[in-house]
């Protein structure tokens, strides 16, 4: 090992009296180097001033970004506890509940007692018939003569029955956050900290003793919000206790609460379709389930394959036949190939026209012509991509080596033999090259052109986050595109090292 | 045939050879016409496919094609310059379509800009935002994903696949998230744009990288140049042409996917183009497509003229 090169400092200082210039830069380029710097630090305050960045983002819902992030990989059960004056409670899920019609998680743990108590019904028999309010002209105010008698009617009729009826919840979140409903109290524990509400069954909540640090309110007796991180939150009023329950992974993803399958276990789902009595006597298990997973409502997955599989297509012919139009037309362009200025320059601009309309507005004008739908993407994939390769084959061809040219022209060939023999061996694997790389890349931009009506995924993708709750199908469809454009990119890099061999690119 | 002709006047050994190299040759123009029907097979295939999912039939429509063409014909050529440069239409009639002085930018009492300039110079600094954010952010990245810069290869590993990842998202769903946070105006746009132009352009950034000359570096390394130093010293003014060259060539491609993105709710004159189509208000249409290709050709030659003379007429392939 060699000690240590470096210089001590007084010899840095003695070089460096010695040579002043060299550690001096001139001041031109330091000063070309700070206006550089200084016009870029003023763009950017320019930019957030014009943009109004700092506003936008104050205004932001981070809150909800966070919650739309979570849906993406997780789903919410939400079991609401409605508490009656009197201390009882009724529990209820949400519309198309992830667990079915008939949700009853082993985490909602309800004590029920019988008791008997008076309730009020509306006495409905009694009231009189509406009067008909537009068939016959009246002077009288609506209502007015038969005011008192309807109010008479209006009488409720009290009822005394015997009922079973939810006097405590207990709801579990995992091991350290749980809440409980009783007697008028909501006792929440996360954290190892119990924080316990007052309810009155009508619109206050009174927090008992001081609030802990995940639970908000905002005005007194107003709601308050209890967050428990990634397991979920509730919200406490005075009449309800709103459960959100967070659970990882994509509920229902084959099969949807109205299929036979859903709720079973995979092993019970194998024996139902190895082994077991037809469901549905018109086909057999097998083909019922697979029947369920393609038309499964939430998950949409037929569907979703078939529109991505509208997307690979669009790419592919897209890009296909670019290269072919713009295979012929490459030679014309190419100004070492075809001695026509004239001609060189006209295909030349063609190519431009083509490329400068840009995708996006081609793929509009096809929506227009043809209809929304692949035709549409494929024929914008198809023009702007006709530009693209055809500037990129007609540089490769006006860089190629004029030798193979010239000794294939000297033996006598014609015209044609020359470009066969001569020019094409050299530019093949460019041009194949450049058309794998385009149809990987075109791949994933399709999506774009779909979401304005150009076909494939993206108009779903769109769809699903327009609505702002499908964020799982959306993670979903990302995940399958990634997949796609993974693929793809592979084999157009096995394809292209084939081609022009390991170093070329 | 005339080389089993020829076959019987060559030794028992070049008749061997010829032989093989026939039956290369029968095995590969099998392969090659087997190849070639596999690929009409499937282009008919697709195409069949596409047609079939498609809303109108190509058949049924293509007597069709140019009714588009024919809509967007307006009443006289001068209405394309009224709504462009937003001036009073002599057919307005009060409805939307022919309101072309709505949408003016007042800079003083009398001075103004048409609404179109306006909204293509927000698109334009849109595509130059996010791309200077872009390549803030790629620039630090490629330096940790250079294989000669930084021998850990976790480092390397994990920040090659993040640049994957942010290229390989689909920039509408980017956009779509920050429009659910943000509400409608460009930082969505911004948003998707720049986060697809970090993975982009850190990619191209690190090849560059990694092909430099260490010389510096090493003599950097020599005189006791921590990593910063020797980076910043040893490789940046090496790169930065090539930095720079690839700089001016995504704007050019910025600009096209700013408008893109304008148009799914990102701001912009995408918005506005979209809209146009939508509503078939032909001149405003046209007015759009006559400004976008022109700044887009104007961006386009502008770059183009300044990335020669920077860098000379290397690096001109396209990438996205």
């Amino acid at each position: 090992m060699i000690a240590s090169t470096k210089p001590s400092a007084p010899e840095m200082e003695a070089i460096a009296a010695r040579h002043p210039h060299l550690l001096q830069s001139s001041s031109n380029k330091r000063l070309k180097a700070a206006l550089i710097g200084a016009s870029l630090v003023s763009y950017m305050v320019f930019s957030w001033w014009f943009f109004s960045v700092g506003h936008v983002l104050a205004n932001a819902n981070w809150g909800i970004a966070g919650t739309y992030l979570a849906d993406w990989i997780s789903y919410e059960i939400r079991p609401d506890i409605e508490i009656a004056p009197d201390g009882t409670m009724v529990v209820s899920y949400q519309r198309n509940s992830p667990l079915g019609a008939n949700p009853n998680p082993d985490w909602v743990v309800l004590e029920k007692e019988t008791v008997t108590r008076t309730v009020e019904t509306p006495a409905a028999a009694v009231q009189a018939p509406k009067p008909k309010a537009s068939s016959s002209f009246s002077f009288m105010a609506p209502n007015a003569a038969l005011g008192g008698n309807q109010g008479a009617g209006r009488q409720n009729a009290a009822q005394t029955r015997t009922e079973e009826v939810v006097t405590r919840a207990l709801v579990t979140y995992d091991g350290s956050t749980n809440i409980e409903v009783a007697e008028r109290l909501v006792k929440a524990t996360h954290a190892g900290e119990t924080f316990t509400m007052a309810v009155d069954g009508a619109d206050t909540v009174t927090p008992q003793g001081p609030l802990p640090r995940w639970a908000t309110q905002k005005r007194p007796g107003e709601k308050i919000t209890l967050s428990f991180g990634l397991t979920g939150w509730a919200e406490v009023e005075g009449d309800e206790v709103s459960i959100r329950n967070r659970f990882f992974g994509w509920a229902n993803f084959l099969f949807d609460t109205n299929s036979p399958f859903f709720g079973k276990s995979y092993g019970e789902v194998a024996s139902l379709i190895l082994s077991g009595d037809r469901i549905d006597p018109a086909r057999s298990n097998l083909a019922l389930a697979w029947n369920n997973i393609l038309y499964n409502a939430e998950w949409q997955h037929l569907d979703v394959w078939t529109k991505l599989l509208q997307t690979v297509v669009m790419a592919f012919v897209g890009t296909l036949f670019a290269s072919l139009i713009a295979f012929p037309l490459c030679f014309l362009a190419a100004r070492n190939i075809t001695p026509n200025l004239f001609a060189n320059q006209l295909f030349k601009r063609f190519f431009d026209f083509l490329r400068s309309v840009d995708m996006f507005i081609w793929a509009l004008f096809f929506t227009r012509a043809f209809g929304p739908g692949p035709l549409a993407g494929m024929s914008a994939i198809f023009f702007t991509d006709t530009g693209t390769l055809g500037k990129l084959y007609s540089e490769a061809l006006e860089n190629i080596d004029d030798k193979q040219r010239e000794g294939v022209k000297s033996v006598g060939a014609t015209p044609l033999a020359v470009q066969r023999f001569g020019v094409l061996p050299q530019v093949l694997p460019v041009f194949a090259s450049q058309a794998l790389y385009f149809w990987e890349s075109n791949t994933r931009s399709a999506t774009i052109i779909g979401a304005v009506g150009a076909g494939g995924i993206g108009l779903k993708l769109w769809e699903a986050m327009r609505t702002n709750s499908d964020w799982e199908n959306v993670a979903y469809m990302v995940l399958l595109i990634l997949m796609v454009v993974f693929v793809f990119d592979s084999i157009s890099n096995v394809c292209r090292s084939r081609l022009m061999g390991r170093s070329a690119h | 045939m005339a080389t089993s002709a020829l076959s019987r006047h060559l030794s028992e050994s070049g008749a061997l050879v010829e032989r093989h190299w026939q039956e290369l040759n029968a095995r590969r123009r099998l392969y090659t016409s087997l190849g070639l029907a596999l690929l009409v097979l499937t282009v008919f295939a697709s195409l069949w496919f596409a047609n079939d999912s498609n809303a109108g039939k190509f058949f049924d429509r293509l007597p069709h094609f140019f009714d588009f063409v024919g809509d967007l014909m307006p009443r006289d050529a001068m209405e394309i310059i009224r709504a462009m440069f937003d001036l009073p239409s002599p057919y307005d009639d009060g409805s939307f379509k022919y309101n072309y002085p709505d949408g003016r930018l007042y800079l003083t009492e009398n001075l103004y800009i048409p609404e179109y300039f306006h909204k293509m110079l927000e698109t334009l600094n849109i595509a130059i935002f996010s791309t200077v954010i872009g390549v803030f952010f790629g620039f630090v990245l490629s330096f940790l994903a250079a294989r000669n810069l930084m021998p850990n290869p976790w480092v390397r590993g994990v920040v090659r696949r993040l640049m994957e990842i942010l290229r390989a998202f689909p920039e509408v769903v980017i956009a779509g998230f920050f429009l659910a946070i943000l509400s409608l105006g460009p930082i969505p746009a911004i948003a998707a744009v720049s986060i697809h132009t970090i993975g982009a352009l850190g990619k191209l950034f690190f090849e560059v990288v990694e092909n430099s000359d260490m010389k510096p570096e090493e003599g950097l390394r020599a005189v006791g140049g921590n990593w910063i130093e020797r980076v910043w010293f040893g490789i940046v003014p090496q790169v930065l042409p090539n930095f720079t060259s690839y700089f001016l060539l995504r704007l050019e491609i910025n600009v096209r996917a700013s408008t893109i993105i304008g148009a799914v709710g990102g701001g912009g004159i995408g918005e506005l183009l979209r809209l146009a189509i939508g509503q078939g208000h032909e001149a405003k249409t046209l007015a759009i497509v006559i400004l976008l290709f022109t700044t887009i050709f104007a961006v386009d030659q502008f770059s183009a003229w300044l990335r020669r003379r920077l860098v000379g007429d290397q690096a001109f392939q396209l990438a996205q």
